[in-house]
């Protein structure tokens, strides 16, 4: 009954009034920012990183899951009402859900979407109070070679399951790698690429690429888009789904909810992935794929759950491995180091209350996303008649006063610039991001593995491919090897490149 | 020479500069030493060289495919958001939290497609009054409220 010991302590953990309250201004921020187009969790949670500063490691991050599941469900309410996605993983929900709106419809196609991410939001959380405990016991034997393995098998998936071309998705990781060496070199002491800057003997903040390359360039790409937006205006009728509708629904949202979980524990994977693929298989199993994308329920329900499981389930990796397999988590890392824990397979026996007591709350703040979404709809729409001159100003405020407060210098301003600027230039030449990022705050952790296993080994790289001595590194660099040698086939590749470009 | 796909090129061409600036500058400057104890420079090597090889495959595959121009670069927002950052950063020691909130807000504006003195103004008071109350009030972040000239800052 240990698992029923583990979920009591969390509940007591979650259910205090003050875990509560973070937990609903998680939630309610986070909604609030998904259904403002134009604004991703990413950039969001980073420029509220510096208020939690203050808070319990617990509350920290119970607020901070909250912003992220609570931006999968307002993103849904933008793709349906405004035919844009309020962020990247709605961008599927948008097809049908718009034109159900369109019909008058607008009201089933929310009430599904938040049905199916409230089953998929419960589901995922037992996912991880099932599937987290044993992976972290498991990790918990991992050296430096495995960790070292681990992490490059993370990077090539999330290289293959970023979007564009592949060649160009390693590049950026390497990239990615190569920046987040800039700074002291924690063995050598010897100060690495900065060029005589004091600011960046401590390397360059992570937040600041973040909110540079997400945050900044989406504005700028939203400005120069000129941002015409079809606002559905009529008020919403008729929340309650037909039986009808109930009916075409329940199994789109339990595939979607067991594709999400699966995709969402991957690198790279998580939220977005799990719309994209929850959508085609829909598209696939349906008898009448030809009311997808003239407002066939099944294309919301099914991306939906998927995507809101897909999110939950990113938390895994992160909370067992210390390994982000997204932006996001790669946030969540940060968050936790701030707050003097170091991430890893420890965490789960060190501070069982974090752990345990983030995942009741998850549960609790998918019931408050319920709550919040449905009767409270006009709310919503009401924020959408905002237009975006208004916004834009005041989010980069909000951006400049989460970088400043990150260490009250105007450098950190600076560096967020520069990254905007490169940012653009990547969006420009069709280079993702994401892989950047992971292989930023990656960097420095493979480089101390890599120095520590080659030391033990006394520099012999073979141990790494040795599957007598290291069966677990082994798996882990053959895994990362298939999956370079598929996605390299020419008609995978073809298929991939389809499956991205189909949807957008 | 014909440059199949121009986006690719100079991805390439950039990737492929970082990658040959890291290696030069490490070779230079760190220690390689051996793979048993790596000095700072040997990861750094390595990966630029990687870089540089992978940015050289990029720009090659872009001679002979066909792909899609580089867009246009809109400098205008680019140059005006990035402005109205650095205004607010190094415009809170000297100006204070209004000075710099509504200078951020003012600039930033600009990079929009309509301007409108009347509504950027209001924005920029609802922002410096909401950003008082809730950043220096409820979440005590230790940001200067007056400008730095005036010694007993009223509002506190």
């Amino acid at each position: 009954m240990e698992f029923l010991d583990n979920l009591i302590l969390g509940a007591q953990v979650a259910f205090t009034w003050q875990n509560v309250f973070y937990c609903f201004v998680g939630v309610l921020l986070g909604t609030l920012i998904g259904v403002l187009p134009g604004i991703g969790p990413v950039p969001t949670i980073a420029m509220l990183l510096p208020i939690t500063f203050n808070l319990d490691p617990v509350a920290a991050l119970i607020m901070l899951s909250g912003i992220y599941y609570g931006t999968q469900y307002g993103g849904s309410t933008t793709a349906i009402l405004v035919n844009l996605p309020g962020e990247a993983a709605s961008v599927v929900t948008v097809l049908d859900g718009h034109q159900m709106a369109r019909q008058g419809r607008a009201g089933p196609a929310l009430a599904i979407a938040a049905i199916g991410s409230f089953v998929a939001g419960c589901v995922a959380t037992l996912v991880i109070a099932t599937a987290a405990p044993p992976l972290a016991e498991f990790a918990l034997k991992f050296g430096p070679w495995e960790y070292f393995s681990l992490m490059v098998l993370g990077l090539v998936a999330a290289t293959v399951l970023a979007h564009g071309s592949l060649l160009k998705a390693i590049a950026m990781v390497v990239l990615g790698l190569l920046l987040g060496l800039i700074g002291t070199d924690v063995n050598s002491g010897v100060l690495r690429y900065t060029f005589d800057i004091p600011e960046l003997a401590d390397g360059i903040g992570f937040v600041l690429v973040a909110m540079g390359m997400f945050g900044v360039t989406e504005i700028v790409t939203n400005l120069e888009q000129g941002a015409k937006r079809e606002v559905f205006l009529g008020k919403v009728k008729h929340l309650f789904p037909s039986m009808e509708d109930l009916k075409r629904s329940w199994a789109p949202i339990l595939r979607g909810t067991a594709l999400g979980s699966v995709l969402g524990i991957l690198p790279g994977g998580g939220a977005l992935l799990s719309s994209f693929a929850a959508y085609t298989v829909e598209k696939k199993w349906s008898k009448h794929p030809e009311q997808f994308g003239k407002g066939a329920i099944e294309g919301v329900a099914g991306p939906e759950s998927a995507n809101n499981a897909g999110a939950q389930t990113s938390f895994i990796p992160m909370l067992t491995l210390g390994i982000p397999g997204n932006p996001v988590m790669a946030l969540m890392i940060g968050a936790l180091m701030i707050q003097g824990i170091a991430p890893g397979p420890q965490v789960m026996t060190d501070k069982p209350e974090l752990f345990w007591g983030l995942i009741a709350s998850m549960w609790l703040g998918n019931a408050m996303l319920v709550i919040l979404n449905l009767p409270l709809i006009g709310i919503w729409i009401k924020l959408l008649t905002v237009p975006y001159r208004y916004l834009f100003p005041s989010i980069l405020v909000f951006m400049s006063v989460g970088v400043f407060a990150y260490s009250n210098n105007p450098w950190d301003c600076l560096i967020m610039a520069v990254f905007g600027v490169f940012g653009y230039l990547c969006v420009k030449l069709e280079c993702e991001p994401a892989p950047l990022i992971l292989g930023f705050i990656l960097g420095p952790l493979m480089e101390e593995h890599l120095r520590r296993a080659m030391l033990l080994s006394r520099g012999d790289a073979t141990v790494f491919f040795n599957p007598v001595e290291k069966p677990i590194s082994f798996s882990f660099l053959v895994a990362a090897l298939l999956l370079i040698a598929v996605i390299a086939l020419p008609n995978i590749r073809k298929k991939r490149e389809q499956v991205f470009v189909e949807e957008t | 020479m014909r440059i199949g796909s121009p986006k690719d090129f100079w991805a390439g061409v950039m990737f492929a500069g970082f990658g040959a600036f890291f290696v030069a500058w490490s070779l230079t400057h760190y220690a390689m030493e051996s793979a048993v104890r790596m000095g700072p420079g040997y990861f750094p090597v390595v990966l630029g060289g990687l870089l540089l090889l992978l940015g050289a495959l990029v720009i090659f595959r872009s001679l002979a495919a066909d792909g899609p121009r580089v867009a246009r670069f809109h400098f205008r927002p680019l140059v005006l958001v990035c402005l109205a950052v650095l205004a607010y950063g190094y415009l809170m020691q000297p100006g204070g939290l209004a000075v710099a909130t509504a200078a951020a807000v003012f600039i930033g504006a600009l990079a929009g497609h309509e301007f409108r003195w009347k509504e950027v103004s209001v924005v920029a008071l609802v922002l410096v009054v909401f950003s008082y109350l809730v950043f220096v009030k409820g979440l005590t972040l230790p940001f200067p409220v007056c400008p730095s000239f005036i010694d007993n800052c009223p509002i506190r």
